[in-house]
């Protein structure tokens, strides 16, 4: 297999990794840590992402809670994911990390609370 | 007259990090003055996750980042004010503030920290022509607007400007309903980091117009649409190369400046590059015991760099009141040549250096393949291979103490060099 180049988004540092298939292996180059590897793997084979986004929150000072899910879910679940957020509302008090929906969209992932209201 | 031996002015990521910091150095008596309704700063509404990669080896949402700094400045007691508007400051360090609930306030300190932040360009700034219908916003009013005022800004947008902001807009708006038509870029390259075009466009498949410049906004209540035309090397416009784009919003990511009309008020030099106060290593401007750290001196990237900026900002901050800062010094100035714009701090007493002393700079184009060069007076005494450098990302480096051989008046200056040059 030709190489593949990408970037990684792992942190803000954004290392030009290029990615070559041997066999059943692959071999990541251009990265400056581990997690660079391990994510250009990933980026071949089950890219996934973080989804952070915004709940309504029910009689509270503020509108919207920041949520996310607690950890990356794949690329393909993304828009399962927001639609079933849609239908949230949540009520304080709520602290940060509290689970908000488990296995949010079938992803086997918790969507988490961002803050404390 | 209050009295405090801090004031720190603005409760972001900045004057959060500056204010714990100044307590854990002995300083008792510190007070924080935010013109908003929570403390937090643009935090709180930077709801993508991101932050902290370098300060806590996680990465963590805006509001999860300011929280931890909060909860920490709460449990440590220090005083703040919110829904309070300073109106102006002196070289004196009195600060007049205003409030509902103390009315008008002077405030005496005996250390000033200004951690106000910066705030976006606006359509008036780039002179955009056209009618001015609802619907052009800057993306951080809408990034409010949405995350947390939950309102729905619009269907069918474009964004001007490829920095950070307006990534992350595109990415957000999307995933919010909307359809993103196109991000459109004056210059050949995006502002943004690297990896908020691979998560924000790719992902989503908006396409990023590099080159590309707005001719035209068309509607009278509403935008009804928009008119891009692809610009050459020097950034005119190329007739016949226009394109029209049924939109009903406009979003604006056309820079940060720092906000410093305090800062000028009280007469206090600025940088013509950065818009930000002159600092030195201590973090202290042009004015003695007025600090300055976070946006309002230089547009980060990372707030994870902001808070280290204030660490160091709140530390000193407390070593000149403890009377710890030495005032006498040698003093030399940095200065950025070929290739660099700015070089903060801009003034280093070489008595206050620890073992290093970190330069922090932005390039002024992209660059592969280069050396960055320190020299003090002509007289090399670093050199750093780069592999790529962009002027979205702020670069740093270190200088040991046993390197800065200087005597007052001496320059340290930095440019970048071809490899093979």
């Amino acid at each position: 297999m030709k190489s593949k180049e990408i970037i990684c988004i792992v942190c803000p540092n954004g290392c030009y990794l290029e990615i070559e298939k041997k066999g059943d292996e692959y071999v990541v180059r251009g990265n400056k840590c581990p997690r660079g590897k391990i994510y250009g793997v990933k980026e071949l084979t089950n890219p996934t992402r973080v989804v952070t986004t915004t709940v309504k929150i029910k009689d509270g000072k503020l509108k919207m809670l920041p949520v996310k899910t607690r950890d990356p879910i794949p690329k393909n679940k993304i828009s399962a994911c927001m639609r079933a957020v849609d239908k949230i509302e949540v009520k304080p008090p709520i602290s940060v990390g509290d689970v908000l929906v488990q296995n949010i969209a079938g992803t086997h992932v918790d969507l988490i609370a961002s803050r404390s209201v | 007259m209050l009295t405090y031996e801090i004031v720190v002015i603005g409760g972001g990521p900045a004057g959060l990090a500056a204010a714990i910091e100044a307590k854990k150095n002995g300083i008792e008596s510190i007070l924080i003055i935010e013109r908003d309704g929570e403390l937090g700063g643009i935090l709180q509404q930077c709801i993508h996750n991101g932050f902290g990669l370098h300060v806590f080896k996680e990465e963590l949402t805006g509001p999860e980042y300011a929280e931890k700094f909060i909860h920490e400045l709460k449990q440590m007691g220090i005083a703040y004010k919110l829904d309070t508007m300073v109106l102006d400051i002196n070289k004196d360090k009195e600060i007049h503030a205003i409030n509902t609930i103390d009315g008008f306030m002077t405030i005496k300190a005996g250390a000033v920290i200004l951690a106000m932040g910066c705030r976006e360009r606006t359509r008036g700034a780039i002179n955009i022509p056209g009618t001015r219908p609802a619907g052009i916003y800057t993306a951080g009013t809408a990034q409010r607007f949405v995350n947390m005022e939950g309102h729905k800004v619009g269907k069918r947008v474009v964004i001007l400007g490829s920095g950070d902001i307006g990534l992350i807009m595109a990415r957000r708006m999307t995933l919010e309903g909307a359809k993103v038509l196109a991000v459109v870029e004056l210059m050949p390259f995006s502002g943004g980091l690297t990896r908020n075009i691979v998560q924000c466009l790719e992902d989503y498949n908006i396409p990023l117009l590099l080159s590309h410049t707005l001719t035209e906004i068309r509607g009278k209540d509403r935008v009804e649409g928009i008119v891009i035309a692809k610009v050459d090397e020097n950034k005119k416009i190329i007739p016949g190369t226009e394109q029209e784009f049924d939109c009903d919003t406009l979003l604006l990511s056309v820079g940060l400046i720092p906000e410093n009309e305090l800062s000028y008020n009280a007469g206090i030099e600025l940088d013509p590059i950065t818009y930000g106060p002159t600092v030195n290593e201590a973090m202290e401007t042009s004015v003695e015991g007025i600090f300055a750290c976070g946006n309002v001196v230089h547009v980060h990237d990372l707030v994870d760099f902001v808070t280290q900026e204030s660490r160091r900002a709140g530390k000193n901050a407390a070593g000149y009141i403890k009377k710890e800062i030495k005032k006498e010094s040698q003093t030399v100035h940095t200065h950025p040549e070929k290739g660099i714009r700015y070089i903060v701090p801009q003034r280093v007493r070489i008595a206050n250096v620890g073992q290093k002393l970190d330069l922090f700079m932005r390039v002024d184009n992209v660059y592969q393949d280069v050396y960055m060069v320190v020299k003090i007076n002509d007289k090399e005494i670093k050199r750093i291979k780069k592999k790529h450098l962009a002027p979205g990302e702020m670069e740093s480096l270190e200088i040991q103490k046993d390197d800065l051989v200087c005597e007052e008046g001496s320059m340290i200056s930095i440019l970048l060099e071809k490899e093979g040059a």
